[in-house]
């Protein structure tokens, strides 16, 4: 790709128009694609060019590897752009894409691949020097999990090594509660799971999570643009997130980001990614996982950087420096992102699909809603159900919380329900308010 | 024979996960309140459960096939 480049954007939704604004704004020229379901959508109507790539369940369109490299062959495009979700972190698809002669706006396949695999991933940040949460390969029996447990410190997970996504977790306080429940842990997860084998972790109660953005190019660019703290969650779903984390002292920030940019250059990272830590109370932090794409919460940074990411994962694809070095990137301000989905608070989140009746957005300073919905559009029950990110700038923490406020006030969405409701809420919660939030706060107080 | 329908619209299951074995097939007998099938909504699966009982003579549907709501995905010859 130099200088005009011809961009397919293997996705949907909102991320899709964010991704075809970037793409218009660098001077590419855009290609959509588009499932049964979203023949008349925002991004296709916006791109120079739009391809049907099949039906609207997920798996025979957006996440159809051969629908999507026919259409990138077809409409003659340079590059690929995965998004978020979906293909973005699948490392035979990268290759696909890569094989089939096309630019992949992304790492490497093969640090997908290492970053994507949980084990692997701790293994590399070891080996680069960045804490990992005290844990332990599968233990045998009780007995053993005693000793390991002392190695670690209590208080303690037990966590299915066949689990995941929150399941199959026991935390255990002390060694005569270890001693209590271990076989037990390990019979639940043996009927639970077909496997009853079970390893330990440290607990961190009260920890945050707290993420690093980074960029890298091909030519030793290696940047890190600070930290969002994504501490409010449900069901570890990010409801909403902040840049800077608040209250985060100022050598730990520094401290983060250093770690993310050993890992980076420890496993050869390019384009854009995400390093994924817990901040315990006493302020040691923790990698978590690495997401190896642009994340749904990156206008958050841009607004505190005033960096456009998406415009940086184009430049780097074409082999391009990044616009910007350590140096020379700063933070302004703070910036809050509350993801407005279809779902109703008030009936413990049930997905709401239906036809938008109205849809008012709201504006005034520092104020950006990115979404691909306009009124009279269907939401679909085929995917995730987010309708817009509401993403506030202000001077400060407060202004932009404020500022939130007013939005949510002026956002008028009619037709299904919404998380609205919830986000009005949180916006003027005087704890939230007075300061950070461990992940667990919104599930503990209702 | 009679048709129990789709209460949501969305992507159809047969199977708990691709490993598992379908919820019924064809022969089965299917008790009120059995999970014969799951719907994915916006990412949630939701259970349909049978509301009568009787021998399943039909599938309507395949695996990850779209569905809309009252759409017909299992015919019982009813008991």
């Amino acid at each position: 790709m130099s200088g005009r480049g011809r961009i397919l954007v293997a996705n949907r939704g909102e991320i899709a128009v964010r991704v075809v604004r970037a793409c218009h704004a660098a001077g590419h020229e855009a290609v959509a694609v588009y499932s049964d379901a979203d023949k008349n959508a925002r991004w296709v109507e916006l791109a120079d060019e739009a391809v049907h790539i099949g039906g609207s369940p997920a798996a025979k369109s957006y996440l159809n590897t051969d629908a999507i490299l026919e259409a990138a062959k077809y409409s003659e495009v340079d590059a690929v752009h995965p998004g978020y979700g979906f293909l973005s972190e699948n490392a035979a698809f990268a290759r696909a894409v890569t094989a089939a002669g096309f630019t992949f706006v992304g790492p490497p396949p093969e640090v997908i691949e290492l970053m994507g695999d949980k084990a692997s991933a701790r293994t590399a940040a070891t080996a680069a020097g960045v804490p990992v949460v005290p844990g332990s390969r599968p233990v045998a029996d009780t007995a053993d999990a005693l000793r390991v447990a002392e190695e670690i410190g209590y208080p303690i997970l037990v966590k299915a090594a066949a689990g995941g996504g929150g399941r199959g977790i026991r935390p255990v306080r002390d060694r005569a509660q270890l001693e209590e429940v271990f076989a037990g842990a390990c019979a639940e997860a043996q009927s639970a799971f077909g496997d009853g084998t079970a390893y330990l972790e440290r607990a961190l109660p009260g920890a945050r999570h707290v993420e690093v953005q980074l960029l890298a190019d091909e030519h030793g660019g290696m940047v890190h643009l600070f930290e969002r703290d994504c501490s409010v969650q449900r069901r570890r779903q990010k409801l909403l997130e902040e840049a800077p984390a608040p209250e985060l002292p100022e050598s730990t920030r520094r401290e983060l980001g250093e770690a993310a940019r050993l890992l980076g250059n420890h496993v050869g990272y390019r384009n854009a990614g995400t390093v994924e830590f817990l901040v315990a109370p006493d302020g040691e932090f923790y990698f978590i996982e690495m997401n190896t794409r642009v994340q749904v919460e990156h206008p958050i940074t841009e607004a505190i950087t005033g960096v456009d990411l998406v415009a940086e994962q184009l430049r780097v694809a074409e082999g391009q420096r990044l616009s910007l070095s350590q140096e020379s990137v700063s933070h302004r301000g703070a910036a809050v992102e509350l993801r407005i989905n279809a779902e109703d608070p008030d009936n413990d989140f049930t997905p709401t699909p239906g036809e938008i009746t109205a849809f008012d957005q709201p504006g005034g300073p520092g104020v950006r809603v990115d979404t691909a919905l306009t009124r009279g559009d269907r939401i679909s029950p085929f995917y995730d159900s987010l309708i817009a990110k509401l993403v506030c700038w202000g001077a400060d923490r407060n202004q932009a919380y404020a500022r939130a406020g007013q939005a949510l006030r002026e956002f008028r969405i009619e037709g299904v329900a919404s998380t609205i409701p919830l986000h009005r809420r949180l916006v003027e919660d005087p704890e939230l308010l007075a300061g950070p939030v461990h992940t667990t706060w919104l599930e503990e107080r209702s | 024979m009679s048709t129990m329908n789709a209460q949501l619209p969305g992507v159809f299951y047969r199977r708990p996960t691709p490993d598992h074995a379908p919820f019924v097939e064809v022969g089965g007998k299917v008790e009120p309140g059995q999970t014969i099938a799951l719907i994915e909504v916006m990412k949630t699966y939701n259970e349909v459960k049978a509301d009568r009982s009787g021998t399943v003579s039909r599938i309507l549907l395949d695996d990850g096939d779209e569905v809309e709501a009252g759409q017909g995905i299992v015919e019982v010859d009813e008991v």
